[in-house]
C-alpha cells in the first residue's frame, strides 16, 4: 500500500497549492473557505496557481461556490461512493490525485474528517503532514513555513518539510479570515475519475444524531462565552450558569475537569483537546486556568476570571477578575443583569415621550 | 488462542504529566526536568475501553508502545490496570521519528504481534497533539478506521462505534481487524488492582523489542527519515491583560466588573 519514501531529488516537478474542500450535507465547511482565503495568500506569494479537491456526489454547485472565493481551479470527483466522508475511499482518492498531478503544498481543515484524512495519507504517501497550524509562510528556500502552537499555546512551533513532497499541513478552523465571495470569478472545473469499487466501503454509517443545543448558541458563534470549572462542583450549577449566558446571549462552555467530572458534554470542552473560543468576551469561572485550558481561550478579547483563589493561574491573564465564592458572585451578577436590563426600557421611554 | 477471543492491541505513549508542565519564567521554555510521567491521557481512555470490552467478554489485551525504557513505568501500569501483555519497541535509532516512522514502525510492531481483531489509539498525545499516528497504522496496516469514538459494541462479530462528529454523534459499523481512535475523557481509567501489580511484579510480562527484532528497515526511522522538522519554537508574548481585579463585597465588585464591561462595550444591556 505504501510508497518508498517520497524524497524528491527535483523539487519543481511539485507545483501550485491544493486545499481540499470538506462538503456536508451539501455545503461548504467553514474551516474549508477559511482554508481558500489563506491557500490564495501562498498561493500568491509562490506566484502559482491555487486548486481545490472536491469529493461527492453531485457536487458541481458547491464547486462553483467554492470558486469564488479565490480558487483557480476546482477538481471533482464525483462517485457515490465519496457521498459521505469515509476515511478510504477518500484516502485513495487524494492520494491517486496527488500522485498524478504532483501539487507542490496541500492544505487541509484540522476538522476531525481533515485529521482523519490527513493521518491516513501522510503515511501512504510518507510526507510530512503538520498539525493544527495557525500561520503559515514560506521560508528563503521557498518551503512552507508551517507554524503551530505546542505546548498549549505557550510556544509556536516552526514546521519545515523540506526534502519530501507535497508539504502538506491542517490548519485550525476560525484562526484564517473567510475571504470576501465574488459570484463572477471564474475557474476551470475538473472531472476526475478514480476506480472505487463496494471493497473501499469499509464502514458503514447507522445512525446521526445532530447536537441540539436547546435555546443555546454555538460557543464558537457566540460573542460572548461563559464557562464553567471544576470550582461549580456540580452538574447543577450549571444551570446557574446557563441563566448567565442567557442574560449576556452567551454561549456556555467548561473545562476540561468539569466534563471530566460528567458535568457538561465533551462536545462542549474548551482547551487543548477541545474546543478554541474567541469570543469579545470569555468568562472563566471557577477554571484555574491550566496551560491546556489557556490554549483554547487565550486569544478572546476580554478575559473575566472569578475564582476563590487568588493565586490561580486565570487571573494572569485576565483583564478583570474577581477574588471569591463564585456561589455568591455569579448570583450577584445575575441579580444585577437583571436590574440594569429592567430599569433600561425606562430610561430608553424618555425620548420616546419627548416629540408629543 | 481460543476462538471467540478477541485479540485487542492498544497503542500508548508515555508523556509528561499535563498539568505539571509550567513555563520557566527565566528562560520562557517549558521546564521539562523532574516532571513526572504517565500514560497519555487518551490512551489511557482507550485502554480503559479495552478493559470494558474484556469485563464484557474473553479477551486479550496487548499494549504496545515505542520509545525508551522509561517508558516501562506505563507499561508496567497498564498491566497492572488487567493488559495481559506488553511491547516496547525501543531503538535508538528510533529517536527523532516523527508521525510517518512512528507509524510505520508500529504498524510492523503489530503486524508483528499478529492475530488482532481490533487496535485501539487515543485520539492524540497531550504532548505532541497531531493526532497523525492512529490514522497512520490504519493506512500501514490498510484497516478500515473510525476516528473519535467514544463507544464499542461487537455486535454479531462486528464493530459498531459512536464517533463524535462537530456537528452531531455518528453510529459506525466496521469489520475486523479495525483501527478506532479514543476520545480524550470518554472513560474513566481503573485503578491498578493488587493482582495486576503481582502479575507485574513476577516479571515476564514486559517485552522488549528492537528495530532488528520486529524487522524494521533502519532506512525509514529516525529524525534522519522524518519528513519534518522543527526549524524553530518562538515563545507566545500574549498581550498584556490588564488583570485588574475588582475589591470588596460581591455587591460591590459584580456592580465595578459591571460598569467596566458596558463602557468597554463588551455586554450591552
Amino acid at each position: 500500500m505504501t510508497d518508498a519514501a517520497h524524497v524528491v531529488e527535483d523539487k519543481s516537478h511539485f507545483q501550485g497549492v491544493w486545499v481540499f474542500l470538506e462538503q456536508r450535507k451539501g455545503s461548504l465547511r467553514d474551516v474549508s473557505v477559511q482554508l481558500i482565503g489563506e491557500g490564495r495568500r501562498i498561493a500568491d506569494k509562490r506566484r502559482t496557481t491555487l486548486t481545490g479537491v472536491l469529493q461527492g456526489h453531485h457536487v458541481e454547485a458547491i464547486a462553483r461556490g467554492a470558486m469564488g472565493y479565490g480558487l483557480d481551479r476546482v477538481i471533482i470527483v464525483d462517485n457515490p461512493v465519496l457521498e459521505i466522508y469515509r476515511s478510504r475511499p477518500y484516502t485513495n482518492v487524494m492520494a491517486h490525485l496527488i500522485r498524478k498531478h504532483k501539487p507542490e503544498i496541500v492544505l487541509f481543515g484540522a476538522s476531525k474528517n481533515g485529521r482523519d484524512l490527513g493521518g491516513r495519507l501522510h503515511a501512504v504517501l510518507e510526507t510530512g503532514l503538520a498539525a493544527d497550524c495557525v500561520k503559515f509562510d514560506l521560508d528563503n528556500e521557498a518551503n512552507l513555513d508551517m507554524i503551530r502552537p505546542s505546548f498549549g499555546g505557550k510556544s509556536l512551533a516552526h514546521i519545515l518539510c523540506k526534502r519530501h513532497r507535497p508539504q502538506m499541513a491542517s490548519a485550525r478552523r476560525n484562526v484564517f479570515l473567510p475571504p470576501p465571495h465574488d459570484a463572477t470569478r471564474t475557474g476551470e472545473i475538473v472531472h476526475e475519475t478514480v476506480e472505487l469499487s463496494a471493497k473501499d466501503v469499509d464502514v458503514e454509517l447507522l445512525e446521526f444524531t445532530e447536537f441540539v443545543r436547546e435555546g443555546g448558541l454555538r460557543p464558537e458563534e457566540a460573542e460572548i462565552v461563559v464557562s464553567g470549572g471544576y470550582g461549580l462542583a456540580d452538574a447543577k450549577n450549571f444551570v446557574m450558569l446557563q441563566e448567565l449566558a442567557d442574560l449576556l446571549r452567551a454561549a456556555v462552555t467548561a473545562s476540561r475537569k468539569a466534563v471530566d467530572s460528567g458535568w457538561m458534554p465533551k462536545e462542549f470542552q474548551v482547551g487543548q483537546t477541545g474546543m478554541t473560543v474567541r469570543p469579545k468576551a470569555y468568562f472563566a469561572i471557577g477554571i484555574s486556568g491550566a496551560v491546556q485550558h489557556l490554549a483554547g481561550m487565550q486569544e478572546s478579547e476580554k478575559i473575566i476570571a472569578i475564582n476563590m483563589d487568588p493565586k490561580a493561574a486565570i487571573f494572569e491573564i485576565a483583564d478583570y477578575g474577581i477574588v471569591g465564592d463564585l456561589f455568591k458572585v455569579v448570583p450577584e451578577l445575575i441579580r444585577q443583569l437583571r436590574e440594569r436590563k429592567e430599569m433600561k426600557p425606562q430610561a430608553a421611554a424618555v425620548p420616546a415621550v419627548a416629540p408629543s | 488462542m481460543p476462538s471467540g477471543t478477541l485479540r485487542i492491541i492498544v497503542c500508548i505513549k508515555q508523556v509528561p504529566k499535563a498539568q505539571e508542565l509550567q513555563v520557566d519564567p527565566k528562560t520562557q521554555t517549558l521546564k521539562r526536568v523532574g516532571v513526572p510521567s504517565e500514560i497519555n491521557p487518551p490512551d489511557a481512555n482507550a485502554l480503559e475501553l479495552a478493559l470494558q470490552i474484556k469485563d464484557r467478554q474473553p479477551a486479550e489485551i496487548v499494549v504496545v508502545s515505542m520509545g525508551p525504557t522509561s517508558f516501562d513505568e506505563s507499561l508496567e501500569r497498564a498491566v497492572a490496570m488487567g493488559a495481559d501483555r506488553a511491547f516496547l519497541l525501543t531503538d535508538r535509532i528510533l529517536g527523532g521519528s516523527d508521525t510517518v516512522p512512528t507509524a510505520y514502525a508500529l504498524s510492523e510492531t503489530i503486524r508483528k504481534i499478529g492475530g488482532y481483531d481490533l487496535i485501539l489509539c487515543g485520539e492524540e498525545t497531550t504532548d505532541a497533539s497531531t493526532g497523525h499516528v492512529g490514522p497512520g497504522i490504519a493506512g500501514h496496516l490498510d484497516f478500515p478506521q473510525i476516528t473519535y469514538i467514544s463507544e464499542i459494541k461487537i455486535v454479531d462479530g462486528k464493530v459498531r462505534a459512536r464517533r463524535t462528529a462537530e456537528d452531531g454523534t455518528e453510529w459506525w459499523e466496521t469489520a475486523m481487524p479495525c483501527l478506532l481512535t479514543v476520545n480524550f475523557g470518554c472513560t474513566k481509567p481503573r485503578d491498578p488492582t493488587l493482582l495486576g501489580k503481582i502479575r507485574v511484579k513476577r516479571g515476564g510480562v514486559i517485552v522488549h523489542w528492537s528495530c532488528a527484532d520486529v524487522g524494521i528497515d533502519p532506512n525509514k526511522v529516525g529524525l534522519k527519515n522524518s519528513p519534518t522538522i522543527v526549524a524553530k519554537v518562538d515563545t507566545v508574548h500574549l498581550p498584556a491583560r490588564a488583570r485588574k481585579v475588582f475589591q470588596g463585597e460581591p455587591r460591590e465588585a459584580v456592580a465595578q466588573l459591571l460598569d467596566a464591561l458596558i463602557e468597554d462595550g463588551v455586554v450591552a444591556l
